[in-house]
């Protein structure tokens, strides 16, 4: 159900390193990354024989022009020495770029296991994993409302891994702000999109939503209403890890975190006043009679105000994302976006990890 | 509707809501953490008007409809309008000549 969109490389090269080379692709939509593609080893080889080859011819000449083939010889020696260091400088930098491709790789396979884990999970694999899995495997495959979020959930995370880098990239780099602000435009462009399309999910699947069965396991464990909490990201995530804030920001921040609080309050206050009364709903009239079809009738009827808060507390994600983007520098901005995306990174893998370990399967 | 001109302008800060509403509820509850006290007019114990008045709010603009917030007679909005105001920080400054001592 969850898409990892397979893409498959024809191999153009062959030995030992072919699979790698598979890898390395499945990373990167092929635009922005590295101009050069990993070598092979057979090419480095292949580079290193050539240049030998080629020292050797360098020194052959007829003998009774000894003196002047010297000095030619020199020369192409000198030239053939030059060159080496280069082809090894060269070489060196490719191994560089090759196994930073392979650490990225090894990340993105983590990534990948974790929503295979999660796809056999929601098609009732494995057992004993806390799920009711018949609930699960009937109503969530076949709603179709869901399955496109799932698919369209699953596209933007690749999206969000593939920002987060170029982010970190810019951020590394001496790029100038006008050229990052395009980057936290995009950035926070993309949350908006995430929360258009929880806002449909949630018309389609209430549950599913608030539930948070769309997210990896330790990201529900720190859920609030179907996402995450606004102060807990300006104080823990944000403040931590932005360059030094003027007073007047420092304010700002301190006046929206105490804001964000107050709404968050509101709200959960009238998240428990929602639970009660839909408890209320359910167990009405006599338990035990066998008979409620119109109490799940009336308490279906309630679910809209469910689908009203995830929409409501999305909105105060969104505001509060646009307050810290009024509030802070670019700079700043963009810092915020890594800090806050390679959060959540760090959950989604501590998932993977925690869900991949060695346990004693019954 | 002049049912809700007139509320709205007898009362420096108004919500009508539904008792069944949690979100209004919810705004309710807003409002007295900052320390505010508003007038709440619940349509749905109002019979006779309730509804005339929900569909006067529509037309007024109000996204909800309900709850809908109104200051110094004038419509705020509904829980995105008063959600928005306060992350801005101008909540507070709006409600500030309706309560003395305000947190």
């Amino acid at each position: 159900m969850n898409s990892t969109s397979a893409r498959f490389v024809p191999s153009k090269r062959m030995g030992i390193c072919e699979p790698m080379h598979q890898m390395a692709m499945w990373d990167f939509k092929g635009n922005n990354f590295l101009e050069t593609s990993p070598p092979s080893m057979f090419e480095i080889e292949t580079n290193l024989d050539n240049l030998s080859e080629d020292t050797s011819h360098g020194t052959v000449g007829p003998s009774s022009k000894y003196d002047q083939e010297a000095s030619k010889s020199d020369d192409k020696v000198r030239r053939r020495l030059a060159q080496n260091r280069e082809a090894a400088r060269k070489s060196r930098l490719r191994k560089k770029a090759y196994v930073q491709q392979l650490e990225s790789s090894k990340l993105r396979l983590i990534q990948l296991e974790q929503e295979l884990h999660r796809t056999r999970l929601q098609q009732g694999q494995y057992v004993g994993g806390g799920i009711d899995t018949s609930q699960l495997g009937y109503s969530e495959t076949t709603n179709p409302g869901i399955a496109t979020f799932e698919m369209e959930y699953g596209q933007w995370v690749e999206e969000q891994n593939r920002q987060i880098s170029e982010l970190r990239s810019a951020l590394n780099s001496d790029m100038g702000d006008m050229e990052l602000h395009i980057f936290v435009d995009c950035g926070m462009r993309h949350y908006s999109d995430l929360f258009t399309m929880k806002a449909t999910a949630a018309k389609a699947d209430v549950f599913h939503i608030i539930s948070g069965m769309w997210k990896t396991s330790a990201e529900r464990f720190f859920l609030w209403i179907a996402g995450f909490r606004p102060s807990e990201l300006l104080k823990q995530i944000l403040m931590p890890n932005l360059e030094p804030l003027t007073e007047q920001q420092r304010l700002d921040v301190s006046n929206l975190r105490q804001s964000c609080q107050q709404a968050e309050d509101a709200l959960s206050q009238g998240m428990e006043k929602l639970h009660y009364i839909l408890a209320e709903t359910i167990a009405e009239g006599q338990l035990g009679e066998g008979n409620y079809l119109h109490q799940i009738g009336s308490t279906i009827d309630k679910f809209e105000a469910l689908a009203r808060f995830v929409v409501q507390a999305d909105h105060l994600r969104q505001e509060t994302l646009q307050q810290i983007y009024r509030i802070l520098s670019t700079r700043q901005a963009a810092q915020g976006l890594l800090a806050m995306g390679e959060y959540l990174q760090r959950l989604r893998t501590l998932s993977s990890c925690w869900s991949s370990r060695p346990t004693e399967q019954t | 509707m002049e049912k809700v001109v007139k509320l709205a302008s007898e009362n420096g800060i108004l919500i009508f809501s539904k008792s069944t509403c949690c979100l209004c509820y919810a705004v309710q509850m807003l409002f007295k953490e900052l320390g505010a006290n508003p007038s709440i007019y619940e349509i749905d114990h109002d019979p006779a008007e309730g509804k005339d008045i929900e569909k006067a709010l529509m037309r007024m603009g109000c996204s909800g409809p309900l709850p809908a917030v109104f200051v110094s007679g004038k419509l705020v909005g509904s829980t995105n309008e008063v959600m928005s105001l306060h992350l801005s920080g101008s909540l507070i400054p709006l409600l500030k000549p309706y309560q003395p001592n305000m947190s």
